[in-house]
């Protein structure tokens, strides 16, 4: 039977990855038995770089880290040296960063749903999706004046003040996406085509999902309720009401109507925030120099539990910087899902689990001469940092 | 599918007609950096704050100028927001594609 069993590599360019990422399918025939990640065909060195800049320069490198999730990765970083500092940001400075959070999530997942459609080969649909996205952008480009770096969120609060204006014309635009949402969610779910293509596909079981520690929408079309913004709130989102979206599908079906939901959820939000919006200022002067200490800080990124650790030494730059997408806490599950699965289903669950390679790349092992890389299991990594630690 | 396929017969073409008529570009939106000099004050804190090291400084305290490089600028604004002399100023011109380098250099000198 060895015989009959093959290797295909999917990636490092494939065209069903839109990034770098390599997977080994160990395949029977077509059908799929394993599946074995590689990651670092992306790595920017973005920690280190982190370390020799100020706390304030790093606000815009945290903002490069994906450019999709841009808001909530600079939430998570400035979030964590607030929490160092140990103060409050004003509470409109609160609710403008919560309905930036939700505006990023409401076009990363329409994104996702429009690529997910075009993975399946549903073009007429991923068409809609995008020009409806292209509204959220529109709405992001009115509050912050540009349309993919923001640069909005400042240590301390936010840069600009959400005028009534924007306020009347962004309500009026979350209607108009929230109406079209509906009808597309009517329309996936009885579409026989696209029914044919995700139901029962990518199955990622509820106690699966829990012991390879998958993360946001993933999860949640497992039927498991967990979000940060309920388990953890930050920002505002213990003082708004809203649902955490579940479904008990655990395919790529049950993953878009999560998607769906979300989106609807979200402008439900957006519009709530709007309403009650505090008044007062929304920003606070903050020193360059932050206390020694160290601190975890997560929110909950579009595609999931997004974690960044700061240590700081007391002086004006940090000392460590370390970062966890969302995508590397699901590329356990994805394999988990690849097997048993057909080779013509691996597009759409890959892109099933929204991934972002660029966000995910940290660990790479290069020395001197080129070409020379190997890998370490945890044994030999844990040796070698007892070593390092004596040694110094 | 049917109301959208109507809605959509009856549409203008989407594609904007760019070069010749242009859009009137979002307020808050951040293109090419004007500096007023006449202002600024020397501290050099918007050379400290870049984030990619775009503004150099010639010469020390009140009497420097800024040198400023648009290819390296990746307009975060962090330099107006650090300025305490609010003399930096994003003003939303946008079409600044430049075939050379040097062009995109631009000197705020101190008049005398």
């Amino acid at each position: 039977m060895d015989e009959e069993r093959v290797i295909i590599p999917i990636g490092p360019q494939h065209p069903a990855l839109k990034e770098p990422m390599n997977f080994m399918l160990k395949v029977e025939g077509e059908k799929v038995l394993e599946a074995i990640p590689n990651l670092g065909y992306n790595h920017r060195g973005i920690e280190k770089a982190a370390t020799v800049r100020t706390y304030i320069q790093n606000l815009y490198l945290a903002e490069r880290i994906c450019g999709i999730c841009s808001i909530a990765h600079v939430q998570c970083y400035a979030q964590g040296v607030e929490k160092l500092l140990e103060m409050e940001i004003p509470p409109r400075a609160q609710y403008v960063r919560l309905i930036l959070s939700e505006l990023n999530r409401l076009h990363s997942h329409l994104l996702w749903v429009g690529v997910a459609a075009h993975e399946i080969g549903f073009d007429t649909l991923f068409m809609y999706l995008w020009r409806d996205r292209e509204i959220v952008m529109d709405t992001l480009e009115l509050i912050t004046g540009n349309r993919v770096s923001y640069g909005f969120t400042m240590l301390g609060g936010v840069r600009r003040d959400i005028s009534p204006d924007m306020a009347a014309r962004v309500k009026k635009e979350m209607k108009t996406v929230r109406d079209r949402t509906q009808y597309y969610k009517k329309m996936s779910s009885n579409e026989r085509s696209i029914l044919k293509r995700t139901q029962g596909v990518g199955i990622l079981k509820p106690q699966d999902a829990l012991a390879l520690c998958a993360c946001g929408p993933t999860l949640r079309a497992s039927n498991i309720k967990w979000d940060v913004r309920r388990e953890d709130p930050y920002l505002a989102y213990n003082e708004i009401p809203f649902n955490v979206v579940t479904s008990d599908g655990c395919d790529v079906l049950s993953r878009m109507i999560v998607h769906y939901d979300e989106v609807i959820e979200a402008t439900n939000i957006i519009e709530y925030a709007l309403d009650h919006m505090p008044s007062g200022s929304f920003r606070e002067k903050v020193t360059r120099r932050i206390p020694a200490g160290e601190v975890v800080s997560r929110v909950e990124a579009p595609r999931g539990e997004d974690i960044h650790y700061i240590k700081s030494n007391g002086t004006d730059k940090p000392e460590r910087f370390k970062v966890r997408a969302p995508t590397l806490g699901n590329i356990p599950a994805v394999c988990k899902m690849l097997s048993d699965s057909y080779i013509a289903d691996v597009p759409i669950i890959l892109a099933g689990i929204d991934p972002c390679f660029s966000c995910t790349d940290r660990v790479t092992f290069v020395k001197g001469e080129m070409g020379k890389g190997w890998i370490w299991t945890q044994e030999e990594l844990r040796r070698y940092a007892n070593r390092w630690y004596q040694q110094r | 599918m049917e109301h959208e396929l109507l809605r959509n017969l009856r549409k203008k073409v989407a594609t904007e007609k760019y070069p010749f008529i242009k859009k009137k570009p979002p307020e808050g939106l951040r293109g090419k950096l004007i500096i007023d000099m006449a202002k600024c004050i020397g501290c050099g804190l918007c050379v400290f704050d870049c984030p990619a090291g775009a503004i150099e400084m010639i010469g020390k305290g009140t009497a420097a100028d800024l040198k400023v490089y648009l290819d390296r600028c990746h307009f975060c604004g962090q330099c107006a927001e650090s300025c305490p002399s609010k003399c930096i100023v994003y003003s939303t011109e946008f079409e600044l594609a430049n075939f050379d380098k040097k062009n995109l250099t631009i000197e705020f000198k101190r008049k005398l």
